[in-house]
């Protein structure tokens, strides 16, 4: 049997499922027997593959550059998993939202800058207006709260995954857990 | 005590329980060790049934009746976790999610929190509906409480307890709809209101939205368990 | 107070009307009056007494063509005169005793020819601030011969023989409503009336307190004594500050006349009662919200059992009927409950009042005997759909009624009809919507009132509907998508089944009828970005333009 082809992205979130993830230790070696990570933050790939069976995506979907990378994404991948509250709720990223992203602007780049104050225009992309969980945009097939799901949560969620076993997520995981 | 006590034979999910006449269905649910999800009700203070999760089906009854104040019939049969009142907890829960920010990773109550506990026990994983995001603020004016809006659900613990238990009904709901909210006296600050600084409604609140100040991060566990016994020792008197 | 005294004060008036040739009846209900009935009055005074004309000019209530006034009839000629206006005075007062002002004349025989007033009977006949008008017309009759001819069963017996349901939506039969509150054990008993109506386009009870508030309050007096009440409460809104100001007359009028009070009609029965003015909530037309505006606490409703007949008004049994079943009361205790169950249905009896607005030519107040064929109401009385546009939907029942298209407009009205394809009979609001109503926009409209009126106690409402409002809107401006109408429909079921009150158990129902009969203008909303009536702004368009 050819290995499952696995990989992880991150949109608008800290990087602390891909932490927790990590954190599986000696498991990820087991994983490794049964996946390939064809695409990571923390492998050299640049690319998305045509072709890849799971996705673990981090992060919600806060500016234009994440919905065109989570609409890739999903275009490209047979199972997308919702990896953790930012992307499953919005999370801390959309505590911006009943304020608006411009008041978030002035305040990270004018207010509090000593000097060149100006809010950037290239480089950092453009805001969305409202920070979304990534199933307002494209189809998630799993859900995976947790802030960050624990390392224990992530090898039961991929080991079923992985086999095609049933997976009751309430089981294992909660928002803000 | 009255001897001539009136019971009641009933089926709940299947199970032939016995009650006494004028009991809750929910309370002779308990009783028997069947499990009903309840948000604002609370031991110890009068029922509103309005957060419906305790809805319960009744056999010949096309409505749905809140376990909390609906009372016991002969012959009656309740069936608590149906594919339907299951479906209609989980909307509840999602209309909850989405009203308000409740922001768990970062909320004083997460792990202590009984909307966050409620979500997991029912299986809500995600939110469907899209989120309100609504500003809300927070009256951090008393000097040892303070009042998140953005984590209230409404269910008015805190109105009952104040009113009822304590006796000074600081607490109360303004405005309609989508735009209540939970007020101190006439929509003062909450330091400046008519409060005893008693804290009861602090240990009522099921989620984020009453907290105390001395507890920090998410180390907030909450202890309303007394409230039966508050009862008991003022009606002994 | 007794039948003699009852028939001398009738025959006073009655001589009085004898000594003028002509009556002139000028509608000064709440529409004629916005149009200055008022000062056409005192014009029609002023040009027959400068005539010499012996002829008696009278404010009356509501004469029901509200699209055609200020109205102005002519009795005995029975010539009904429209779009009169102050100076038209000389003209009409030039006319009596011979040829009638053609160019004002309204000749609307179809429209009147089909309704049967019973409620309506005395609106614009008598005046509504004379009390005596009002016995002139067999007035407190009914009252009189429930007080010493019959016991408090028989007169119970009687509303149940007639068939009587209730009139404020719920079509709950009437006699066992009373016979729950009679059996009903307390000290002390109420009989609140409801006359708190709040569906956007319904004005029926309105126009009865304004045009024959007496009426009301012997039905009032009347179930009072039939139930063991002492104390009534009308429960009127505050935007209604006519109809409050003749029932304030009425009220003081009948206690002179010894109608209300201590020792009535020289029984035991004594009975007084109360106007209370709601403060703007709809959900104050719930009874257990009414009861808990009344005690002076926050309109939101409780959940039922205990009812109000058992455990109502501070704790009490207190009946609860709506101002148009109360104004049935008397007609069917004069006439019998067999007379009123001639009239109307299988299983809805009598007559009922609607509002026709909308998109129709006669806009105004109509009593009909139930079972009568939509079509009828629409194309004959109400006079069709004006402006050669194509009748599409009519919405009965508010917010909380359906949308009924073309096709059904043959059933008969009756409450178990209009259940049946989805809408409800409700308070009396007809709103006829043509091929300019886009079917989304009106779900949108009902659910942002309900949203609003929401008393925000339970979830499933509170939240409900303004999610189901966001979903609608997205639809609407052509942001919506396939999930959204999947969510919206789920939505429908959970706020139906498990709100509170019947605010939220029926505010999904304008989306559900319109989803059921219109989904393909959804459809066009969601698929192709296009609103089929043209009364939606493409939100995508617009962006795609600007």
């Amino acid at each position: 049997m050819s290995k499952l082809k696995l990989a992880t992205a991150w949109l608008d979130g800290c990087s602390g499922c891909h932490m927790s993830f990590l954190d599986m230790d000696e498991r990820l070696l087991e994983l490794a027997e049964l996946v390939d990570l064809v695409y990571s933050p923390i492998v050299d790939v640049k690319q998305y593959p045509d072709e890849v069976d799971i996705a673990l995506v981090e992060g919600a979907v806060s500016s234009v550059d994440d919905e065109k990378k989570i609409r890739k994404i999903r275009a490209h991948t047979r199972t997308l998993v919702a990896m953790g509250d930012c992307a499953v709720t919005g999370n801390v990223p959309s505590m911006r939202n009943p304020i608006g992203p411009q008041a978030i602007l002035e305040r990270a780049y004018l207010e509090n800058v000593t000097a060149q104050a100006q809010i950037p225009c290239m480089i950092v992309p453009k805001l969305l207006p409202i920070v979304r969980p990534i199933h307002e945009f494209v189809k998630v097939d799993v859900f995976l709260p947790g802030c960050p799901p624990s390392a224990d949560t992530f090898h039961a969620a991929l080991t079923a995954l992985i086999q095609g076993a049933p997976l009751d997520i309430s089981a294992l995981t909660r928002f803000g857990a | 005590m009255s001897t001539d006590v009136e019971v009641k034979t009933l089926l709940i999910d299947e199970k032939e329980v016995s009650a006494r006449a004028g009991q809750t269905i929910l309370e002779v649910a308990r009783e028997n060790g069947i499990r009903i999800p309840t948000l604002c009700h609370l031991d110890g203070l009068s029922d509103v049934g309005a957060c419906r999760m305790c809805l319960v089906e009744i056999k010949g009854s096309p409505k749905l009746l809140p376990a909390c104040v609906a009372t016991v019939q002969e012959g009656m049969e309740v069936s608590t976790a149906t594919e339907r009142l299951r479906t209609h907890r989980r909307m509840i829960l999602e209309l909850l999610f989405a009203e308000r920010n409740h922001i768990c990773s970062v909320c004083v109550a997460n792990g202590h929190c009984e909307l966050q506990s409620l979500a997991q026990e029912q299986g809500v994983t995600h939110v469907r509906l899209p989120y309100r995001n609504p500003e809300l603020g927070v009256d951090a004016s008393n000097e040892r409480f303070t009042l998140d809006h953005n984590r209230c659900i409404l269910c008015t613990r805190c109105v009952r307890v104040c009113a009822e238990i304590e006796g000074a009904h600081v607490w109360d709901v303004m405005g309609r709809g989508i735009n209540s909210m939970v007020i101190s006296d006439l929509h003062e600050e909450w330091g400046a209101s008519s409060c005893t600084r008693c804290g009861k409604c602090v240990q009522v609140c099921p989620t984020g939205a009453l907290f105390d100040k001395t507890k920090v991060g998410s180390d907030h566990p909450k202890y309303p368990d007394f409230l039966p016994y508050l009862n008991l020792m003022r009606e002994a008197r | 107070m007794n039948s003699e005294e009852l028939e001398q004060i009738a025959e006073t008036v009655r001589l009085e009307n004898a000594k003028f040739d002509h009556q002139i009846n000028v509608c000064m209900g709440t529409g004629c009056l916005s149009q200055h009935s008022d000062k056409l009055k005192d014009a029609l005074s002023h040009a027959v007494a400068g005539q010499g004309k012996k002829c008696l000019v009278r404010r009356t209530g509501c004469m029901g063509l509200c699209a055609a006034g200020p109205l102005v009839l002519v009795d005995p000629e029975e010539t009904l005169y429209q779009h009169v206006k102050a100076e038209n005075a000389e003209a009409i007062a030039q006319s009596l005793g011979g040829e009638p002002v053609e160019a004002l004349q309204c000749s609307l025989r179809e429209h009147f020819d089909q309704q049967v007033h019973i409620v309506l009977e005395n609106s614009g006949h008598i005046d509504p601030e004379r009390i005596d008008d009002y016995i002139a017309r067999d007035g407190y009759k009914a009252l009189v011969k429930a007080l010493t001819e019959m016991t408090p069963n028989e007169v119970i017996q009687q509303i149940t023989e007639s068939g009587l349901r209730g009139r404020g939506g719920g079509g709950y039969p009437t006699g066992l409503k009373w016979s729950t509150v009679a059996k009903a054990v307390g000290d002390m008993k109420y009989v609140i009336c409801n006359g708190d109506e709040g569906d956007p386009g319904a004005f029926m009870d309105r126009s009865v307190l304004e045009s024959d508030p007496q009426r009301v309050l012997e039905g009032m007096a009347i179930a009072a004594n039939a139930v063991g009440a002492s104390k009534g409460y009308v429960y009127v809104r505050a935007e209604y500050p006519l109809a409050v100001s003749r029932l304030t007359l009425c009220l003081r009028d009948a206690r002179r006349r010894g109608l209300l009070g201590n020792g009535i009609c020289g029984t035991q029965f004594d009975f007084d009662v109360e106007i209370r003015l709601g403060a703007g909530a709809f959900v104050c037309g719930e009874e257990t919200a009414l009861i808990a505006s009344i005690e002076g606490k926050r309109g939101t409703p409780k959940p039922r059992p205990p009812y109000p007949a058992s455990s109502g008004l501070w704790g009490r049994p207190t009946l609860i009927n709506n101002v148009e079943t109360f104004a049935n009361i008397a007609p069917i205790l004069r006439k019998g409950g067999k007379w009123f169950a001639s009239i109307g249905s299988e299983r809805s009896k009598g007559t009922k009042v609607f509002a026709l607005t909308g998109k129709i030519k006669n806009t105004g107040l109509v009593e009909v005997p139930m079972g009568i064929k939509l079509r009828e109401i629409i194309e004959v009385i109400g006079g069709g759909v004006p402006g050669g546009h194509k009748f599409k939907a009519v919405q009965t029942g508010g917010p909380s009624g359906g949308c009924i298209p073309e096709e059904l407009l043959d059933i008969g009205v009756s409450y178990d009809a209009l259940l049946k394809i989805g809408s409800i009979m409700g308070s009396g609001g007809m709103i006829v919507m043509d091929d300019t109503s886009c079917m989304v926009g009106v779900a949108l409209y009902f659910m942002e009132f309900c949203m609003t009126e929401s008393c925000g106690k339970c979830i499933p409402c509170r939240a409900g509907t303004a999610q189901m409002y966001t979903l609608l809107t997205r639809i609407s401006n052509g942001t919506g998508t396939m999930d959204d109408l999947e969510l919206l429909e789920l939505l429908c079921t959970t706020v139906k089944e498990a709100s509170l009150c019947g605010l939220g158990q029926t505010a999904p129902n304008p989306v559900l009828s319109t989803l059921k009969y219109f989904r393909h203008e959804y459809m066009e909303h969601i698929v192709h970005k296009r609103c089929p009536a043209g009364a939606c702004v493409m939100k995508a368009a617009e962006e795609a333009l600007a």
